[in-house]
């Protein structure tokens, strides 16, 4: 399968078309949104107002604009997410695919260090991470990557082995094929489907990681994102003044990016096995969930 | 028998390495980073501890000017006897007692949670799979989609505010009412069960999904298989079937999870802790960073980690006793 005809498909598939008008949504805001709305650092009114005509979102706890902050914190947090999933899933690939198609003792060596990064309490180790670098998108970002990588690399892992078995990739050898031919002709093209499930999984876990670490304050501060949104509503005792305003929108705005990106995995799911498509979606999906993505911080087995 | 003994043994030593690797990076991850690690570590606190008392948590982290395999060396030799340096914060309180306060509550309130959590949510999924298609198992996974697309902490802060502070039913932070006193009175534990509800109840709601539907999917598995349609068969009661045959046996893959849960427990619910500011392990760590006490917070981590990988070696062996099929 190419990369076009993926799409194609993923066009035609009505939960994958609604996924992507949902992310697209979000692509868009965070490209212009920036420009249409007045700054967000500025303080423009008397703190803490309830929605208006004039403040949307009401105003946060200094008098800066919500709906602006939460239109503006768009953009960084999506990069960060986008950029995460991606390059998680490249790690995962090479060292996962290095693995699976070498075999022997690289394989053993690399599948140590694979399950050794699993096994390791991730948001702890993220928190420590991040409070000795200095604070700001980079860092999130290569924690995000550093403790995310594993889990990839051992589906991606599993993978290659399976295809490195196949009849068409024995052929391939057998004919005399260069290993990265048969790398790029033959094994990538099939490991497509999953590469993009699980860089959208991925996507989600670092939207969901990033927010967390940034609401803790292990983020730039001064940088207007929907975690650091989230850091200054609880540091502005937004709960105790009862400014439900100041976290409510950027929680629906997590939530509704979440839920699009993984109608977009159903449908990439539904497209990759046909044959599973009649089983309850929402059930495997969940089931996945709570074992896949296995780093979503807080309490185990649900949110692990 | 000698089998699952060499298998054991083989997890046990990939869980030294693990413990090894993390062991190694909580000396690394300082003297990694740009600038003097003991700079970093004690800047805030120049004016408030002695140099003598500064040079002895050198003395404990090796940061010293010896070589770095030989601060390596003096680092290691002073985990080993369980010396984790002096807490900066609340100085001079050792690391290693401030942890034990930490874990004492992270025990009682994630620990009842999960007990909670796991009893009710495989209890769920049971059910869900016996009357398949039901009006249990088409209105449960959906909502807890829904549900598991909010971030878990925005979620807990959502709690917080309508059931702490609009209504006033459960009290907003600590873990136990102010102007009790910790021991064996009836006022301190009525009022730490009160002040450990909320915020068990958000960690319920958030994990019950996860039992629910692993044991769920387990079960329908099983009710497939011929023993159990031979057990059907033979008349016996539904619910002998259901309990005896079925459930049992679609335990297993919950109770793996229910090991690695605890090693989370250990580590205390970081963002539960934090949002309701329960003074557990999680709440700790981030009091730790937010006032820069390295040396506590390279301890909790360690803690974490270590409590972690001990659950997981937990785990293999109570597997291995449940499930005879990997004794082979």
């Amino acid at each position: 399968m190419n990369p076009a005809l993926l799409f194609k498909q993923m066009l035609a598939n009505r939960k994958a078309r609604a996924g992507m008008i949902i992310f697209g949504l979000f692509v868009l805001v965070s490209l212009v949104g920036p420009w249409l709305v007045q700054d967000p650092t500025a303080f423009t009114a008397v703190p803490h107002q309830s929605p208006s005509w004039e403040h949307w979102f009401g105003t946060t706890g200094q008098g800066q604009d919500v709906f602006a902050q939460t239109i503006v914190g768009t953009r960084v947090t999506l990069a960060v997410g986008c950029a995460t999933g991606f390059l998680v899933v490249l790690l995962g690939a090479v060292i996962g695919g290095i693995a699976g198609y070498l075999g022997g003792r690289t394989d053993d060596l690399l599948s140590l260090l694979i399950n050794v990064f699993l096994v390791m309490p991730g948001l702890p180790l993220m928190v420590v991470l991040a409070a000795w670098l200095p604070p700001g998108p980079m860092t999130i970002l290569s924690v995000l990557v550093l403790t995310g990588w594993a889990w990839n690399a051992r589906v991606l892992r599993a993978q290659t082995l399976s295809l490195a078995q196949r009849d068409f990739v024995l052929a391939a050898k057998v004919s005399g094929e260069s290993t990265l031919r048969i790398v790029t002709a033959e094994i990538l093209p099939n490991m497509l489907s999953l590469m993009t499930s699980s860089f959208i999984g991925a996507t989600i876990y670092a939207i969901g990681a990033q927010v967390g670490l940034e609401f803790l304050g292990l983020g730039d501060i001064s940088k207007v994102t929907w975690g650091t949104n989230l850091y200054w509503a609880s540091n502005d005792s937004a709960l105790l003044l009862g400014s439900w305003w100041t976290f409510v929108p950027t929680g629906f705005c997590i939530a509704l990016l979440g839920f699009g990106l993984t109608l977009i995995n159903f449908g990439v799911d539904e497209i990759a096995n046909p044959q599973l498509a009649t089983e309850s979606r929402w059930a495997r999906k969940l089931k996945n969930r709570a074992t896949a993505d296995g780093s979503t911080p807080v309490v185990a087995g649900g949110v692990r | 028998m000698n089998r699952s003994i060499e298998y054991l043994l083989r997890r046990l030593g990939f869980y030294a390495l693990a413990a090894w690797v993390a062991i190694t990076l909580n000396f690394l991850i300082p003297r990694m980073m740009p600038g003097d690690p003991a700079q970093i570590m004690f800047a805030r606190f120049k004016g408030e501890m002695s140099p003598s008392a500064i040079a002895a948590l050198r003395e404990t982290f090796g940061i010293t000017d010896a070589p770095i395999w030989q601060q390596y060396f003096t680092y290691l030799r002073h985990l080993l006897s369980g010396d984790m340096g002096v807490s900066v914060s609340n100085f001079p309180e050792p690391v290693v007692s401030v942890i034990a306060t930490g874990l004492s509550w992270s025990i009682f309130l994630a620990g009842s949670a999960l007990i909670i959590s796991f009893i009710l949510g495989t209890s769920l999924g049971a059910l869900a799979a016996w009357r398949r298609g039901g009006l249990l198992d088409s209105i449960a996974p959906p909502l807890l989609a829904l549900l598991g697309a909010f971030p878990y902490f925005w979620m807990a802060m959502l709690a917080l505010f309508i059931f702490g502070f609009g209504l006033g039913w459960f009290p907003l932070w600590h873990a136990y009412p102010e102007g009790t006193s910790p021991g064996l009175n009836l006022p301190f534990i009525l009022g730490a069960f009160y002040h450990a509800a909320l915020p068990a109840a958000t960690m319920i709601i958030a994990s019950l999904g996860g039992w629910m539907l692993a044991m769920r999917n387990t079960m329908v598995g099983i009710l497939g298989s011929d023993y159990i349609t031979y057990a059907r068969a033979r008349g016996l009661a539904p619910r002998r079937v259901l309990i005896r045959y079925a459930a049992r046996n679609a335990l297993l893959p919950n109770i793996t999870g229910f090991g690695m849960a605890l090693g989370f427990v250990l580590g205390g619910a970081l963002l539960t802790e934090i949002i309701f500011s329960y003074p557990g392990q999680g709440y700790l760590l981030i009091q730790a960073v937010r006032a820069q006490d390295y040396p506590l917070m390279q301890g909790l981590f360690l803690t974490i980690t270590l409590a972690v990988l001990g659950a997981n070696w937990l785990v293999d062996i109570v597997t291995l006793m449940l499930d005879p099929r990997t004794r082979r």
